[in-house]
């Protein structure tokens, strides 16, 4: 089933409300999609963790209702670094 | 521990790289499992793989097994890794070498 970028977006950011969230539709058909989440709630735990937390955020959808979503997370860089 | 679970313990804990996936190594059935073996095959590890398409228990299972969502999920030596994006920015950043490498 096909869900909107901006559903996807919406439900990150309910649950991280300070996630920075980019979305991009890889195939333009609602339902492969690629995520990057940017969040300084992420500090301190591990990717697994990350991710786990946005696809708690997503409510089980993941592998379900919205089939592939490639996801990126990371915590915000001092606009200084790399 | 029910059954499903205990087989995929034993998977886990039997194999020291070992790769659930949809398909086989030589016919991935998933882009996602396809890139997660061109990863391994680019490290040139031995690794043993587990086709959920074959076996609909372990499909259900390994997803309460490691609280994890989707397939593929790379194991190694006992510990759930994280599935192909993990991989492939552990890959980018030498980490999976590191870690599958010290021991092979």
């Amino acid at each position: 089933m096909p869900m909107a970028a901006s559903e996807i977006e919406r439900l990150i950011k309910a649950s991280i409300p300070d996630a920075e969230v980019t979305i991009r539709d890889l195939a333009g058909d609602g339902d492969h999609y690629a995520a990057r989440v940017v969040s300084a709630s992420f500090n301190g735990m591990t990717r697994i963790k990350q991710h786990q937390t946005v696809y708690a955020a997503l409510g089980g959808r993941v592998g379900g209702e919205l089939h592939a979503l490639q996801l990126e997370t990371a915590v915000p860089q001092p606009e200084n670094s790399q | 521990m029910s059954d499903s679970k205990s087989r995929i313990d034993e998977i886990v804990k039997s194999n020291d790289v070992v790769l659930f996936m949809k398909g086989t190594a030589l016919f991935p059935q998933c882009g996602f499992s396809s890139r997660a073996i061109a990863i391994l095959d680019h490290l040139g590890v031995s690794y043993e793989t587990v086709d959920v398409l074959q076996d609909p228990e372990v499909r259900a299972g390994i997803k309460e097994y490691s609280d994890w969502p989707t397939i593929p999920q790379l194991y190694v030596k006992g510990e759930f890794v994280g599935g192909s994006d993990i991989m492939m920015e552990m890959f980018e950043s030498g980490e999976l070498k590191q870690l599958i490498g010290a021991e092979a």
